[in-house]
């Protein structure tokens, strides 16, 4: 079995982790820039994040000889603070040529509020001018219905952005069908408590044929799983999909999305199936 | 899948899970104190799992979500709790 774990911050993990990953199958990984856990002090902090995400990580991956990509923002979470989101937006064009850098993401909202709503519209902005691919962060719990129709009114507003270059990450079953009725692919979080479980993955996926769909495990410093995707083919394989059928989801769709951007660029796989 | 197959392969899990559920409401109601709006929200998600044209599981997920539209003027914590307050 190969995968994609398109949503992962290994930053927060070890690399044990790395090599758990590299034995089940994963062929590549893909970090989103998020919140560490605590607010960083000034923008210096994200630059110094800019390069761990660009230089350090991919080293820490290549050992295992996994190739590691990232995502460049500041997260919504520490986004009510509008003047520090516009010093650190200020700082990403100067990665965005970097070779593992995918795009901008993960971007969003978190509890909904005006600034957050205007420091998401900076990043939209950002991503229009230079043309990259967009990752979405939508909130947690009771904040993401509301949250995920704010985000899609904004990326909706503006004219120079395409929905087949924006993945809307941790939609749950309230969510998934505004997400690919309106063209934009959905990413389905595998996250203990707070976001989807295998088995409604699989629900979702029977129920929307997972064109424009990926899993992932969005591990973190939480209590998460980084092999939750490898456990949700497992589900799949369960409730009876073939094989072909689930490396669609876990290994060509999120090829599909991620080759938007021409430096996601994979090495042949010996193993790859005929 | 057909149901009998499923109910091989959940039913279980899901019977686990219910019961689980009822013994929280129980420890909730043997304990002291205030209670708050979240067992107010779960309550009344209970309510939705009736049969109905819609999903349960998009309205259970629903009736636990803000139902408001407008951004809120400004975020004063970053954690959610599963339940909306409602307008306080
Ligand atoms: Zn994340």
């Amino acid at each position: 079995m190969r995968y994609i774990e398109p949503h992962a911050h290994m930053v927060s993990r070890v690399t044990d982790d790395y090599r758990a990953m590299t034995l089940a199958g994963c062929a590549a990984v893909c970090e989103p820039a998020f919140w560490a856990g605590f607010d960083r002090s000034a923008a210096a902090g994200f630059y110094d994040y800019f390069r761990q995400l660009t230089e350090h990580e991919p080293q820490r991956a290549a050992k295992f000889g996994l190739p590691h990509f990232s995502w460049l923002c500041i997260n919504p979470k520490e986004s009510e603070d509008v003047a520090l989101a516009r010093e650190v937006i200020a700082l990403i064009p100067q990665f965005l040529e970097r070779p593992n850098v995918l795009g901008i993401g993960e971007i969003g909202l978190n509890k909904n509020s005006r600034n957050e709503l205007q420091v998401l519209e900076m990043h939209v902005d950002l991503a229009a001018r230079h043309q990259q691919l967009i990752l979405v962060h939508t909130p947690h719990l009771e904040d993401k219905l509301k949250g995920t129709r704010l985000i899609l009114d904004v990326l909706r507003a503006d004219a120079r952005i395409r929905p087949e270059r924006c993945l809307i990450d941790h939609v749950e079953e309230h969510t998934v069908k505004m997400v690919l009725d309106a063209g934009f692919w959905g990413g389905m979080t595998l996250y203990p408590e707070t976001k989807c479980t295998a088995a409604r993955a699989v629900d979702m996926i029977e129920q929307y044929s997972g064109e424009r769909l990926w899993m992932n495990s969005a591990c973190d410093w939480g209590v998460s799983v980084p092999l939750a995707i490898p456990l949700a083919a497992l589900e799949l394989r369960r409730r009876g999909h073939g094989a072909e059928a689930i490396d669609r989801l876990i290994y060509q769709n999120p090829v599909r999305f991620l080759s938007q951007c021409s430096k996601f660029k994979l090495p042949k796989e010996p193993m790859a199936s005929a | 899948m057909n149901r009998r197959e499923l109910l091989d392969l959940y039913y279980l899990e899901a019977r686990a899970k219910l019961i689980d559920v009822a013994a929280f409401l129980d420890r909730l109601e043997r304990a002291e104190g205030a209670s708050d709006f979240r067992l107010t929200a779960f309550t009344q998600a209970l309510t939705q799992l009736g049969r109905s044209q819609e999903p349960r599981v998009v309205r259970v997920l629903a009736s636990l979500s803000d139902p408001t539209t407008e951004p809120i003027p400004a975020a004063t914590t970053k954690a959610a709790c599963g339940a909306w307050p409602g307008k306080s």
